[in-house]
């Protein structure tokens, strides 16, 4: 009988992809483990390889198609022995077979756990089937039998809505409400990025400029994640601000001693040459790691108090920016770390990093000092609990006793989300960060 | 007595009262509840539970009655009426003297008296018409219940024309009785009497018994009655009642006006009950009524504020179990909690003749009016193993679905022990489960509740034994 390969899940979040590019065509021999196409994700480009062998009978989906939802079957392949005329009257949907998990090309190791791809929301299920209303973020929506029948079936996403039944369960008034009243902006990445609560329409935005005055360029899926979710963080997310000078003499002396101590591999190149940034995102950690409480993503559940310093690090890359996370950050070394951020870096531009690379992670460092910036306020990355802005070290007057003197300062500012975190304990935080700048051997206790 | 100011007093301790005042001792409300004649009130007193006892001997008997189709001998059968009351009276005392403890064991002050209201936050008491008290409360919940509705001219006086209160506790057997009206009370007493060997005729204006039960469950039952012994009349209207020495002589009418007469020894008035309205001092404040129920929102709330009404006097559907919830609602929004308004359409509604009918949620018949595209589904004791087993495969369970999202609308049995299987329908609605997870649940082998889940398969086409 035929097979069906279905648009996979790369990350437990995904719900639509955009289908790239076929890399095999109609009546191309596949064994397990051919590459058959590529497939956008918000956030990276993945291949995604046949588990079954055949023939490649027929495409579904044509190349460059945009939000083709998770477990949507994009082609079928013919077992051996059978040809065209096994399509006929093959219902895809009802053989459904989820593709192999997702392989990230060259040496990215394989991480997209199977069991993630098939616990994806079967969204092509039949109507009687009740588990559709998966919650986006991945976290169970409590909800009636009913109220999530009703909900699909006026294809509102259940994890939006406020529910008013016993411990927050989501009931059919909840539903009714909605129906009638319309769904709330709530914090949830749900939903398209032009969905938002209060936002302008297309005409409207559209009518204000003469039509010839510019190019419209359609979305792509990162563009449209970032919309989405930092609309959510500012809309959702109470943010408030604490800024600081940190004095960097110190830390670009060890800098220099450290990079000037680098050993060389064999092409004569030094094996580290450690940034001003990457002493940032161990500051940052090991700040998290002195100011616990600081540590912390709000859910509405209770506060995750997480144990692990792992730092995001905001990389610009064409087209947007992904936000790597360097895991255990207060365990690593300088080297590691710098190595790390630097590999990272390199994949996201190529958009080739995993969603676990990208994913989790409690607070998150901002650089534009490269630019010339002096000092600017970051957006939260929910969940996490902080976002660290920096500005570049620059040669500014300090007074020092009764004396001015002449010291490299870099001005800071952390957003703070401040369910999670309130303004002493961020001022804690903050403190501890610079305490770890100014003295970087503080860093080693 | 020393204290006289409260939190909340609540005037009367029948079921809804009584357990407003429990609720309202856990909420850390000092609480007192006002009551002149019983604790646990008509239901406990002079209603469902010592009905639930006649009821039981009656069953019993009519089981002695048919000893032999389960291979039993039982020769000389009878009964002695007044060990029947006795009984009846012995456990109505014993659940009673249950809520006097309760309420003491909660710290809730009862405080034996009528209570009037005198103006707001203040309740007067009085024993044998005579003031003995005023208390003082931030909260005060009226929960005065209902009595008969007395029908001019089918007024009871006791002897010849009972109310439930005479029909609970006769001195004799009569030898044949008329009971007018077929809701919940006049059929059980039809059925108790029946069952005890009185030839009873039940009159009914209305186009089937039990008017408010799904019509054809109400239909199923009429059949089973009939077959028991009783005489049913329906669409059929008391006239005249002329009492005798020692009968009563009732005129009857049928739909096209003819009339007929009937000589019976005893009538039971059932014709509905109407709230406790009177003499409580609402027209001095200004509380509105309807219809003879104190008119309140969702939460209880009368137009007066800190004056409340729960129960039979805040109107329909007049049960206790209506009654508990309304007055825990009515007091957890008081205390501030998170209360919703109560659905009227998941109370559920219970009757004990011989056979049982119990039902939630829309009849068919209601649920078409109120624009549903419906699925029912029906499934007879006949092909359930258990009901064969118990000797006791008459009966039938009735689902009603919404066609388009599968929400349980309705819920409607007959047959033995019926009443203990409705339950599992009134959780399913309040959890809101669909077709699909009533599918899914296990129920257990064998069982009556069996035939619960068939019922639903039957709804959508995949009944098994069937």
């Amino acid at each position: 009988m035929p097979i069906s390969v279905l648009m996979p899940a790369l990350s437990p979040t995904m719900e639509k992809g955009k289908l790239a590019k076929w890399l095999m065509k109609e009546g191309d021999k596949v064994a397990s483990g051919d590459v058959l196409a590529e497939i956008e994700t918000d956030k990276a480009t993945m291949e995604i390889e046949a588990v079954d062998e055949g023939t490649l009978g027929k495409v579904l989906i044509a190349d460059g198609t945009d939000d083709v939802p998770v477990n949507q079957p994009i082609a079928i392949i013919l077992e051996e022995g059978e040809d065209q005329s096994a399509l006929d009257g093959f219902n895809p949907t009802a053989e459904a077979k989820p593709a192999g998990a997702p392989q990230a090309t060259a040496d990215a190791p394989q991480t997209v756990a199977p069991t993630e791809t098939q616990n994806a929301p079967t969204l092509t299920a039949s109507a009687t089937t009740p588990d559709t209303a998966s919650s986006p973020k991945g976290a169970r929506v409590f909800s009636s039998p009913l109220a999530r029948r009703i909900a699909s079936q006026n294809s509102i996403d259940i994890s939006l809505l406020t529910g008013t039944g016993p411990h927050g369960r989501v009931v059919k008034r909840d539903v009714e409400k909605a129906i009638k009243e319309g769904v709330a902006a709530k914090a949830s990445s749900a939903a398209s990025g032009t969905a938002l609560a209060g936002a302008m329409t297309d005409d409207e935005i559209f009518k204000m400029y003469e039509p010839d005055s510019y190019e419209l360029v359609p979305h792509d899926s990162m563009r449209k994640i970032i919309a989405e979710r930092l609309t959510q963080s500012k809309q959702t997310v109470p943010h408030f601000y604490l800024s600081v000078d940190c004095e960097l003499d110190s830390l670009l002396a060890v800098r220099s001693k450290l990079n000037a101590s680098a050993p060389k591999d064999s092409d004569g190149k030094p094996v580290w040459k450690i940034s001003v940034n990457d002493f940032i995102v161990k500051a940052m950690a090991m700040a998290l790691q002195k100011v616990p409480d600081a540590n912390a993503s709000w859910a509405p559940g209770g506060m995750l108090k997480h144990k692990k310093s792992d730092v995001g690090v905001a990389v610009s890359i064409p087209g947007g920016l992904i936000t790597p996370v360097v895991r255990d950050a207060e365990t690593k070394g300088l080297a590691q770390i710098s190595t790390e951020i630097k590999d990272m870096a390199k994949r996201a531009r190529n958009r080739k990093l995993m969603p676990h690379e990208y994913q989790g992670g409690s607070t998150a460092v901002s650089n534009l000092g490269m630019f010339g910036i002096k000092n600017f306020s970051a957006v939260i990355n929910p969940p996490h609990g902080t976002i660290l802005a920096v500005g570049g070290g620059e040669k500014r007057p300090v007074v020092v006793g009764d004396k001015v003197e002449v010291r490299t300062v870099m001005s800071v500012t952390l957003s703070t989300d401040h369910r999670a975190v309130d303004g002493a304990l961020g001022a804690l935080l903050l403190g501890a960060f610079k305490e770890c700048i100014q003295e970087p051997a503080m860093m080693l206790v | 007595m020393s204290d006289t100011n409260f939190d909340v007093v609540i005037i009367g301790a029948g079921p809804g009262g009584y357990v407003t005042a429990i609720r309202a001792a856990q909420l850390g409300f000092k609480t007192a509840i006002v009551e002149d004649k019983y604790l646990g009130g008509i239901c406990l007193n002079w209603g469902c539970i010592p009905t639930k006892a006649l009821l039981r001997s009656a069953e019993i008997y009519d089981f002695m009655k048919r000893a032999k189709e389960y291979g039993l001998n039982a020769e000389k059968i009878g009964f002695d009426g007044k060990a029947i009351v006795e009984r009846s009276r012995g456990v109505s005392a014993r659940l009673s003297g249950g809520v006097q403890h309760l309420l003491k064991k909660n710290k809730v002050t009862i405080i034996d008296g009528r209570g009037i209201l005198k103006g707001k936050g203040a309740v007067e008491v009085s024993k044998d018409g005579k003031p003995v008290s005023t208390i003082q409360a931030k909260h005060i919940i009226l929960a005065t219940g209902a009595r008969p509705r007395a029908l001019p001219g089918l007024e009871a006086d006791g002897k010849l024309i009972w109310s439930y209160f005479e029909a609970l506790v006769p001195d004799e057997m009569p030898k044949s009785m008329l009971v007018i009206g077929s809701g919940a009370i006049g059929i059980e007493f039809a059925s108790f009497y029946n069952s005890m060997g009185v030839d009873v005729t039940v009159v009914e204006v209305m186009k089937q018994i039990m008017p408010v039960e799904d019509e054809e469950i109400s239909k199923f039952a009429r059949k089973q009655l009939e077959k028991h012994g009783l005489k049913i009349m329906t669409e059929a209207k008391v006239a005249k009642l002329d009492k005798g020495a020692n009968n009563v002589t009732a005129t009857i009418e049928d739909k096209n006006g003819k009339s007929q007469q009937l000589v019976v020894d005893r009538v039971i008035s059932a014709v509905g009950v109407v709230g406790n309205i009177e003499n409580l001092g609402l027209e001095d404040l200004g509380i509105k009524t309807d219809r003879g129920c104190i008119v309140i929102d969702d939460f209880g709330r009368t137009n007066i504020s800190g004056i409340y009404a729960i129960g039979d006097v805040a109107g329909p559907p007049m049960l206790a179990h209506k009654a508990e919830h309304e007055g825990v609602i009515c007091i957890e929004k008081i205390a501030g909690k998170n209360a919703h308004p109560m659905d009227k359409n998941q109370i559920p509604g219970c009757t004990y003749c011989h056979p049982q009918v119990a039902s939630v949620g829309l009849t068919e018949a209601k649920a078409k009016a109120a624009g549903h595209e419906v699925k029912v589904g029906r499934f007879p004791f006949l092909a359930n193993g258990k009901a064969i087993a118990l000797g006791e495969d008459q009966g039938l369970i009735k689902t009603i679905f919404d066609k388009q999202t599968g929400q349980l609308l309705g819920a409607h049995m007959v047959g033995a022990e019926v009443t203990e299987l409705i339950q599992g329908f009134v959780i399913a609605m309040k959890l809101e489960t669909t077709e699909e997870e009533l599918m899914h649940t296990v129920f257990p082998h064998p069982t009556l509740s069996e035939m619960m889940h068939e019922s639903v398969l039957d709804a959508y086409g995949r009944v098994i034994h069937m």
